[in-house]
């Protein structure tokens, strides 16, 4: 049973009895839905297997094109900062089974409220991957528009989504729809107040939403340890929902364990908390430096079940891709990259007046009077050049 | 008849009643709101009326309340919460800064989060701490929001009605030592636009500009001052944000003098915003400097002492004494 149900805690034990040994060892992983061993093979499970029973080959193909164009997308845009085109970047390199099974299991009237590193799930919106872009360049603080894709602003602020997330289930519940919803988060963010009140909230009025927590271990230096004392699917038992812990790293148990988690919230059975455990390769953000907090050897210890490669270990085993599969990806890879590095440059600088618009849906007289007065400031300098001495 | 007199907390319950009634996307939401119809009976009978899943009673979490109903509103409905007293909005600050005041702006205009977070607020009613604060500035400095507060129910009527049809999250103070004071409801009536100052009384000497639960007591000042000859024109604000320049200069370069009055600390508050405004448009115009009179830059005291702390007649007419002296 991978599933936590209401276990109850293990009474204290009485003055004079002995120490008995735990259930599990100290540090033992608590059960993780795997499908995909990090070695490649498929393995299974009862419970989560039917979720991807009717899986085809090309399906598989396109989970791992997501998952190669997503890396490449995520490298590309690490590179642009360095480069200085971008002022920041929120790295997602080795979390992409995470964000493609969890993004591939939503269907198109499902609502997603990401973090700011949801570039995979992103990617499955059908989002143009330019659009990311704008708010690491500087040239907008979003840039889309949520309702397009049904995929919402990023949200820098830790937590805060999650209760936005609630309250678009809670209107999809009023609405008598079946669609539902799903929030992401990181594990640092679980210490959030919001979180546990999306948590509270969501219970209360059976939302129809997911909560998909990536445990990528570190909320920048502060490792998960410094955020809870225990798993972080069984916070979800103490709000009353089922909470499940998935190997974040093989895509196809992350699109049966959330397709599980959607169906539940579509059928009316409300919220539930998938825990990804998972890793961030990278550093929080291109201003982070990993180096100071944490050793070599961890990153090597999860370079060995990267996502990509054990999809692709499976893929080639079961004969479900060839070479020229593979190749051909690799070109549409480059030219993804290609894309991306044109757009960046080529994107311009905003309009100066951008600074007054959409402040207010409607307007607002401080807003106009002071956009009038940059106005005329502006046109000061019209005459600049000609020997007017100011 | 078109014109019913009633209390303040009466004319909002109405105003929520209407809304809810014409528009199937107004939802109410708060702590207590439903079958208790809040601490303060505004939302009284509403649940029974609309049902639970109009009226919501929430989890006592004042974040998630804002929290929920911005996702709420980005679904399609017009939330409407309340805060059950002025210090218990700080665990949402978060959420209305961060998130409600910003959402339309990063969203390039293309969403739009038509929240309206009822805050009953002020002094006067004896309460224990956190429980008679006026924080509108705190509100009024962030872009993207609107705030406001009625001084009466007449007007307390049409502002809710107008604050749920915006588009823009609004920020609605109830000054809730007014809310047993009646006046007339005219629903009928065309009501004037939501950030619209008003002169409540004509004068030539001297200006005061208050809002809320002030507007009283500067009307009561005007009245006493009268009796010694003097001539105070009155002008209720009605908003905070955006504030009305103009009518408050047209009143000013009427009677050369300004008085701003406010129960929140005068440090860096409303008032002195508007002094600086208005010595910035009518600096010629001014026969003394704006004066402000409003709480002290201290925590809000123990009741026992909030009538020292909260402006009254005599610091009213001290302030304009002292504009006169000029």
């Amino acid at each position: 049973m991978t599933v936590e149900s209401t276990a109850a805690r293990k009474p204290r034990r009485s003055a004079g009895t002995k120490r008995t040994a735990a259930k599990k060892p100290p540090g033992a992983q608590p059960d993780l839905v795997q499908l995909l061993t990090p070695e490649g093979k498929r393995v299974k499970n009862g419970e989560f297997d039917a979720y991807v029973a009717d899986i085809t080959p090309e399906e598989l193909r396109g989970l791992y094109r997501d998952m190669v164009l997503t890396r490449r997308f995520d490298a590309e845009a690490t590179s642009l900062q360095r480069q200085g085109e971008l002022g920041l970047w929120a790295s997602l390199l080795g979390q992409e089974a995470a964000q493609i099974g969890s993004g591939r299991a939503t269907r198109e009237d499902d609502y997603v409220f990401p973090t700011y590193r949801e570039h995979g799930v992103a990617w499955c919106r059908g989002v143009d991957p330019a659009n990311l872009l704008g708010m690491f360049r500087g040239v907008n603080n979003g840039g889309w528009d949520p309702n397009s894709n049904n995929f919402h602003l990023y949200t820098i602020v830790i937590g805060s989504q999650t209760l936005h997330a609630t309250g678009y289930a809670m209107g999809i519940a009023k609405d008598g729809a079946d669609s539902a919803v799903i929030a992401y988060f990181g594990d640092g963010a679980s210490s959030q107040g919001d979180v546990a009140e999306s948590f509270t909230f969501s219970a209360v009025y059976n939302a129809p939403v997911v909560f998909f927590c990536q445990n990528n271990q570190w909320a920048i230096s502060e490792p998960t340890e410094r955020q809870t004392r225990v798993p972080l699917y069984q916070r979800a038992q103490g709000y009353g929902f089922p909470g499940v812990r998935v190997d974040g790293n093989d895509v196809l148990a992350c699109l049966a364990v959330t397709k599980w988690a959607l169906e539940r919230a579509r059928r009316g059975e409300g919220p539930t908390l998938v825990e990804a455990f998972t890793y961030r390769m990278g550093a929080h953000t291109t201003s982070d430096d990993p180096t100071k907090y944490r050793a070599d050897e961890e990153r090597e210890a999860w370079e060995a079940k990267d996502p990509i490669q054990r999809l692709r270990t499976y893929l080639e085993a079961s004969n479900h891709a060839d070479e020229g599969f593979f190749a051909e990806l690799e070109a549409e890879s480059e030219a993804l990259g290609k894309r991306v590095r044109e757009v960046v440059r080529a994107m311009p600088d905003p309009d100066s007046f951008a600074i007054f618009e959409n402040a207010y849906a409607d307007g607002h007289a401080l807003v106009d009077e002071e956009r009038a007065q940059f106005a005329a400031y502006q046109a000061s300098f019209a005459d600049e050049g000609e020997g007017d001495q100011r | 008849m078109t014109a019913e007199k009633m209390a303040l907390a009466k004319a909002i319950n109405e105003s929520l009643r209407t809304a809810l009634d014409s528009d199937p996307k107004v939802l109410i939401m708060g702590e207590d709101v439903g079958k208790l119809g809040g601490v303060f009976r505004v939302t009284d009978g509403l649940q029974k009326d609309f049902g639970e899943d109009r009226v919501i009673d929430t989890p006592l979490a004042e974040s998630g309340i804002v929290g929920t109903a911005i996702g709420l509103a980005l679904r399609g409905y017009r939330p409407v919460v309340e805060i059950q007293f002025d210090g218990f909005v700080f665990p949402a600050y978060d959420q209305i800064v961060t998130q409600l005041a910003k959402m339309h702006a990063r969203a390039l205009g293309k969403i739009k989060l038509p929240v309206v977070i009822r805050i009953p607020y002020g002094g006067g009613i004896g309460a224990v701490e956190h429980h008679s604060e006026s924080p509108e500035a705190l509100f009024a400095h962030v872009a993207g929001l609107k705030v406001v507060s009625p001084s009466n129910a007449g007007d307390a009527y049409w502002m809710m009605q107008q604050a749920i049809h915006s588009d823009d999250p609004v920020i609605f103070f109830e000054p809730k030592r007014r809310y047993w004071d009646k006046s007339e409801v005219n629903r009928e009536a065309i009501p004037g636009p939501l950030h619209k100052a008003r002169v409540v009384r004509e004068g030539t000497d001297l200006t005061l500009a208050a809002y809320g639960p002030m507007v009283k007591v500067c009307q009561e000042a005007a009245a006493a001052a009268q009796e010694e000859g003097k001539s105070l024109e009155v002008l209720d604000l009605r908003s905070m944000s955006p504030i009305d320049f103009d009518a408050v200069q047209a009143s000013v370069e009427k009677t050369r003098r300004l008085v701003v009055v406010h129960e929140a600390p005068v440090f860096l508050g409303t008032g002195a915003e508007i002094a600086a405004r208005i010595t910035e448009r009518s600096f010629y115009h001014l026969e003394a400097p704006v004066l402000r009179v409003g709480g002290y830059h201290a925590p809000y005291p123990p009741a026992r002492l909030e009538d020292e702390y909260l402006p009254g007649l005599d610091r009213v007419l001290d302030a304009v004494d002292r504009s006169l002296a000029y």
